[in-house]
């Protein structure tokens, strides 16, 4: 199975089992990682499930929407590789993404 | 007998996430969260939108995992319904007579989908869409349903009919009102919304009563008028919003009416009592501190955070800005603030262009925002209404102008953009 990434608020990164067809943000809660509000369910209407993309990989993603955009400009603390982790869908190719959780807003 | 520290009653957004909060708050004592429905916490929102449509499994509206609960020892009891509290034994009681110990009450039932009061409204094919098994219920129904007749105009009912004519029903809306949504919005975008779903094909019917519901054999088969006019239906799809949960607690002496009174940390009347979400009172800052009931994720989200840290000591008062959202076609509406006692609405953008923004304003104030499809309207009016402050007005129809710039803070007027 495919894995992706994730650097918790502690600092610490380990790698979760992906199921392709799962957003970010359905991995990271479904794997008990408690961080995320995700408080509209992933239907891009909150920013509550903000994590920052590696840089380094950013560019493998689709770009996000101008309603993410959107949304991510509201944020207080922003960084550019920033993203809404119920806007990217999991499948193979993504297999060994890396995504940080960004610090409480 | 079984005793908890904390005993939250309602597994519903409210009730679950008061239990992630205490967790995540570092709380040690034990927890129960007791749920009258069989599932484990899930997300309503998606019951009248994805998950009706058939485009999201219910194991994605799932609150948190199945393993979660067991890992940070909150004790689910799914299938138990609390019929009475006992705030001098500091006890609940199950239908089935069980009684179950609190140091801490929690009450976080949300409400019952309100039920029509008219003859027929208990046969068979009238549906309520508030909880899984609803909707488990009406999709049985759907393959072999045609017609289909929605009462009640409010968010409930215009989600499930946009879903419900994208899958090729026929579908009426029938709303006792002269328009859609009257309870929380103004007419911009009721009639920006009506015109909508009629050009999906959604039979609109305003202004409506609705003298009864037509059975054959214990199912419905159609929705009379006060007209006398008959609507066949093949299911009837009632939503008229919900009645709070709150009875046993108001039986208990807990002070309240439609809802459970609470104060500014969701402490009710009795001692060691909160309620949350839909269903409590509450003296809302965004309402001009006026007592409401607020039915949405955010306010149960955000009253489960304030009881969580009034329990384990670091109480703060309630306050949050209301938001909401609903997604019908390919449109999605999102709410700031609370639009009740508006004195001007301001239209940003056109109709026409199916993005725009509805601003509501009091005395000089941004007090609400409807955006559709205009999320960069939505991110900055919600500082607006955060902030409270005085906004040149005639600015904010300026879409040249972002709605950032409509501060009129220390006395210097926000220019034009170049």
């Amino acid at each position: 199975m495919a894995s992706l990434i994730v650097t918790t608020r502690d600092g610490a990164t380990r790698p979760l089992p992906a199921d392709a067809g799962l957003s970010v943000m359905e991995v990271i809660r479904d794997n008990g990682i408690d961080e995320l509000l995700a408080a509209c369910g992933g239907s891009l209407s909150c920013a509550t499930c903000h994590v920052i993309v590696d840089p380094a990989q950013a560019l493998t993603l689709p770009p996000p929407s101008e309603a993410e955009r959107e949304l991510l400009d509201g944020l207080d603390q922003v960084a550019p590789t920033s993203r809404l982790g119920c806007q990217i869908a999991f499948d193979e190719r993504l297999d060994g993404l890396h995504v940080t959780i960004a610090p409480e807003s | 007998m079984s005793d908890y520290d904390v005993v939250i009653v309602g597994a519903g957004q409210a009730g679950a996430q008061a239990a992630i909060a205490l967790r995540q708050l570092r709380y040690r004592g034990t927890i129960a969260l007791i749920g009258d429905e069989l599932e484990l916490p899930y997300e309503r929102p998606p019951l009248t939108k994805a998950y009706l449509a058939g485009e999201k499994s219910f194991d994605r509206l799932l609150i948190r995992p199945s393993a979660f609960w067991q890992e940070k020892a909150v004790d689910l009891r799914p299938g138990c319904r609390i019929v009475a509290v006992d705030p001098g034994a500091r006890q609940v009681t199950a239908a089935d007579g069980t009684t179950i110990g609190y140091r801490h009450l929690v009450w976080a039932t949300g409400g019952a989908a309100r039920r029509l009061d008219c003859p027929g409204a208990a046969l068979a094919r009238v549906h309520s869409l508030r909880s899984r098994a609803d909707v488990d219920r009406l999709a049985q129904e759907l393959p072999a349903a045609r017609q289909v007749v929605v009462i009640g105009g409010g968010y409930i009912g215009l989600e499930a009919a946009a879903v419900l004519v994208g899958a090729g029903k026929q579908v009426t809306l029938i709303e006792a009102q002269q328009q859609v949504l009257a309870r929380m919005s103004g007419t911009m975008l009721a009639r920006f919304l009506e015109a909508e779903h009629r050009s999906h094909g959604v039979a609109l019917r305003l202004g409506t009563e609705v003298r009864c519901i037509e059975g054959r054999d214990g199912a419905a088969c159609g929705v009379r008028l006060g007209t006398g006019e008959l609507l066949p239906a093949d299911v009837v799809i009632v939503g008229v919003g919900i009645v709070p949960a709150v009875a046993p607690l108001l039986a208990a002496g807990a002070h309240g009416g439609t809802g459970v009174e609470v104060d500014a940390v969701c402490r009710t009347s009795l001692p060691d009592v909160y309620a949350i979400g839909d269903c409590a009172t509450h003296a809302n800052a965004f309402a001009e501190g006026a007592r409401i009931r607020l039915e949405s994720v955010q306010n149960a989200n955000d009253m489960a955070g304030t009881v969580a840290r009034a329990i384990v000591g670091v109480a703060h008062p309630y306050y949050a800005v209301p938001w909401f959202w609903s997604n019908q076609y390919d449109l999605r509406l999102q709410t700031v603030g609370l639009a009740a006692g508006h004195d001007l609405a301001v239209l940003r953008g056109t109709t026409a262009a199916r993005s725009f923004s509805v601003i509501y304003l009091r005395q000089g104030r941004v007090i609400a925002l409807d955006c559709v499809n205009a999320t960069k309207d939505y991110v900055q009016g919600r500082k607006l209404v955060e902030s409270g402050i005085e906004v040149r007005s005639d600015l904010l129809a300026d879409t040249s102008v972002p709605l950032s710039q409509a501060l009129q803070s220390d006395g210097i007027l926000p220019t034009r953009a170049a």
